[in-house]
């Protein structure tokens, strides 16, 4: 400030060393050179120790084979194929338990946050104390808490707990389930949903305008969800309804088929979800506690129940000043999903980790990792900031 | 009308005596009525509740109580179908010392102690002066003494701090102290100044005091809860004033200070702690000149540092944000230089708002340095797992947990109290 103001009205006659805005250059000049000679005797460093070590750099190494087996992906992936695709693998690893965990710790803690808000007393002293011991144990003791009791409670595959007339398998090695067999209709039938979203999204537009214009309410959500619900359906009716099923079956000392979901994922989400619920749901709370009591009269006035002022008055309200941190939230899932590593769930950093082990090329996987994780948080960001936008009030 | 108002409560409306509140308006029954069973769907949501949580604690008691096993001498007498609480008994001086040399290990719990004494200390807001700084130079000298055992201070220390409170004396008490006192902050910085390039270009010798009353006991052999303490309590000192200086740099004119603060804080912000840990254990030492070999405790406490400075400045942020415009255009109509105008006018501002947030800052780190594990630190997590892998023991990881857990809780929570006490107390002056 003291810089502009008297950069601005310059004319006054001032010694060099007291002017503000040499000053200023002089010490900008001399950090700068400092940050500069720090970052040259590390690179230094660095080149004279790789040198010495003989370590060879650049990305060259991706295409070579990894040569390890990576236990849960979701592409196509073997020991022959290269660093690449297992780094790869590990980003959709990471990003997979990530939206899961964003999308059902959000629910899960806002229902936690209005429970603590009950008018039933039991309900909110349970969700306050649910809170308080989530939040105050680190998250890898949980990680660690759930896998072992997943892995030690559960009986191994032979002895499986077999749950809807042999369909479905709980064992140590995880949640078993049949899946349908692979049909050329499925590619449609995803595009039939996206139709179907489309559609839903028309429907609510035109009830919205119709009740702004009427004031006749239109159950947009029901027919929105048997829209987005129903064309799919009709495509696979269309399409002969193929229904051949793969299922699991038990084959020497592990199971075979159908589709399974796999105890360190399972650890790693509910760790991922019950923490970050706790949090959400202290976030969701302060900011209905925020909104002025006057709303929540003026809904009982109008004769709303409990459940229609929380979900048409309160909440509407309160996500203005629940979204900036609710997003940093987000990131926190986002970064904490890297804990993976110490439960043996295979996402981006465990997947680099063993890469640095077998290449001895840290720099490199390490700025990978910084630029993936960069990217996803720099997205995030930027979608809970548009959001952010359209939710701000419109002053006029 | 009158009669009724003058006849006083006794008599309702129409001379009839008025009756007592319904019973289930009142006492236990009214609190019940109101909290519990207002409707009917409260009704039933209390007693599914309630039948929910007695089964749960009646399994968790019958688990952890009644079938518990309190000693045994290994983990095979364990198998009453209860928790085996002998297992914490047995184990409980390696979970919160790790492999310390065992006769030794009261010396990490008075550092523990000495730790836990110097943080209650600070919590009491009349030692939020100088006596902060003696308390910790004390309190750490104590801590790190008892841990290492012995202690050696370069004599280039004295010449730093000599540099660092001359010049920050020359600084905040310009145009303000008697020329006496100005010309003693001048000596000492100069002969910092003087002595620290002596020592750099090698002209002055290495020479320095040690004190050695135990055996020396190398970080490689700490563990436990010392290690967390120290990790999470050290990494936030550090970090405070480096999350200070970042925070005043992102809010600077200067293009190129604000690009380099905006950078780190993203940069760091952007990025899990675990990459910055494992950055630090494989990546540092090939950043440093071969041969030179820096402690593995220490490079996990630079990263935490790190890390925990991004977040405080962001905090920080807040603080200076809240301050209105016309503090900083006063202090600069003073003719205060920059150091003064921060250091006297912004800072002790912005920092009053943002020690609640600062303390749940430090209750994630708290939690957070837990991950060091993965680097291969002891911290407290880590004695805990590696306890369970003793096979005369194995098979019992829920009750080492939830003993680690309470340990965690009791520190976290207690914390967090003294958060939400502060944020009123603090705004006691602003709440109408």
């Amino acid at each position: 400030m003291a810089v502009e103001a008297i950069g601005s009205t310059a004319r006054v006659k001032v010694a060099p060393w007291n002017d503000p805005v040499i000053r200023g250059w002089v010490f900008q000049i001399v950090v700068v050179g400092l940050v500069g000679a720090l970052f040259w005797f590390l690179i230094s460093n660095t080149i004279d120790n790789l040198q010495r070590q003989k370590i060879a750099s650049g990305f060259h190494y991706l295409e070579r084979e990894a040569g390890f087996e990576i236990g849960d992906t979701m592409i196509p992936y073997s020991p022959a194929s290269t660093y690449a695709r297992a780094i790869w693998v590990g980003i959709l690893n990471t990003l997979r338990v990530a939206v899961l965990g964003i999308i059902i710790s959000t629910v899960f803690g806002t229902l936690i946050g209005v429970g603590r808000l009950s008018r039933n007393w039991l309900l909110a002293k349970i969700c306050e104390w649910y809170v308080e011991a989530f939040r105050n144990v680190p998250l890898l003791l949980w990680l660690f808490l759930i896998y072992k009791m997943i892995s030690e409670a559960f009986p191994g595959p032979r002895q499986a707990i077999r749950l809807l007339w042999d369909s479905v398998f709980l064992s140590n090695r995880g949640l078993y389930f049949p899946i349908p067999m692979g049909d050329p209709i499925h590619k449609w039938m995803a595009v039939g949903l996206f139709v179907g979203l489309a559609a839903a999204l028309v429907i609510k537009r035109w009830a919205k305008a119709r009740q702004d214009a009427t004031g006749q309410p239109f159950p947009t959500f029901r027919v929105g969800t048997a829209v987005t619900l129903g064309v799919p359906f009709v495509v696979w009716l269309l399409g002969g309804a193929p229904h051949r099923m793969s299922w699991p079956e038990l084959t020497g000392f592990n199971f075979t088929g159908g589709m399974v979901i796999q105890p360190e994922f399972t650890a790693l989400l509910v760790g991922l979800v019950l923490y970050t619920s706790a949090f959400i749901a202290e976030i969701v709370r302060s900011g209905i506690l925020a909104i002025n009591k006057g709303q929540s009269e003026a809904a009982a006035a109008i004769g709303l129940t409990r459940g229609q002022e929380m979900r048409l008055i309160l909440l509407p309200q309160a996500m203005r000043v629940i979204v900036p941190p609710l997003t940093s939230q987000y990131l926190n899932i986002t970064k904490n999903s890297s804990l993976a590593i110490a439960i043996g769930y295979p996402d981006l950093v465990a997947a680099v980790n063993v890469t640095i082990n077998q290449t001895g090329q840290a720099i490199e996987n390490i700025l990978l990792i910084m630029a993936a994780y960069l990217t996803v948080s720099l997205s995030i960001s930027a979608f809970m900031n548009w959001y952010n936008k359209r939710l701000a009030l419109k002053e006029r | 009308m009158t009669d009724a108002a003058q006849t006083g409560p006794a008599h309702g409306v129409g001379g009839r005596p008025q009756l007592a509140p319904p019973k289930l308006e009142t006492g236990v029954l009214g609190w019940m009525h109101h909290n519990l069973f207002s409707s009917w769907a409260n009704g039933v949501t209390t007693i599914v509740l309630i039948v929910a949580t007695v089964s749960f604690l009646s399994s968790f008691l019958d688990w952890a109580v009644v079938r518990a096993t309190w000693t045994a001498a290994s983990g095979a007498e364990c198998r009453g179908g209860g928790a085996c609480w002998a297992l914490i008994h047995e184990k409980y001086r390696y979970i919160f010392f790790g492999s310390f040399p065992y006769e030794q290990q009261w010396r990490p719990l008075f550092a523990c102690l000495a730790m836990i004494a110097m943080l209650l200390i600070s919590s009491d807001r009349r030692t939020w002066n100088w006596r902060l700084l003696a308390i910790w130079t004390v309190g750490s000298f104590i801590t790190f003494l008892l841990m290492f055992g012995q202690l050696h201070f370069p004599f280039v220390l004295f010449l730093i701090i000599a540099l660092v409170g001359g010049g920050g004396g020359m600084a905040i008490r310009s145009r303000v102290a008697e020329s006496g006192e100005l010309n003693a902050y001048r000596i000492a910085a100069a002969i910092g100044l003087v002595g620290v390039v002596l020592r750099l270009t090698g002209i002055l010798p290495p020479f320095g005091i040690t004190i050695a009353p135990f055996s020396y006991v190398e970080t490689g052999s700490w563990g436990g809860l010392p290690v967390t303490l120290i990790l999470a309590t050290y990494g936030l000192a550090f970090a405070f004033p480096f999350g200070i200086l970042l925070a005043l740099g992102r809010r600077s004119n200067l293009p190129l200070i604000k690009g380099l603060s905006v950078g780190f804080i993203e940069l760091i912000r952007g990025v899990p702690l675990i990459s910055l840990l494992i950055m630090a254990s494989v990546m540092l030492p090939l950043f440093l000149p071969s041969g030179s070999n820096i402690d593995k405790f220490l490079r996990a406490q630079v990263a935490v540092i790190l890390f925990a400075g991004a977040y405080i400045a962001e905090i920080v942020r807040g603080g200076l944000q809240s301050l209105p415009k016309g503090q900083f255009e006063a202090a600069d109509a003073m003719a205060l230089n920059y150091v003064q105008k921060t250091a006297l006018i912004i800072l002790p501002q912005a920092l009053r708002v943002v020690i609640p947030p600062l303390i749940n800052t430090f209750i994630g780190f708290f939690k957070d340095t837990s991950l060091v594990l993965i680097i291969g630190i002891f911290d407290f997590l880590n004695t805990a797992n590696s306890a369970l892998v003793d096979p005369a023991w194995a098979g019992f990881p829920a009750e080492v947990y939830l003993f680690a857990a309470l340990v965690y809780f009791i520190f976290c929570f207690s914390m967090s109290r003294y958060s939400k006490y502060l944020e009123i107390e603090l705004n006691k002056g602003t709440r109408r």
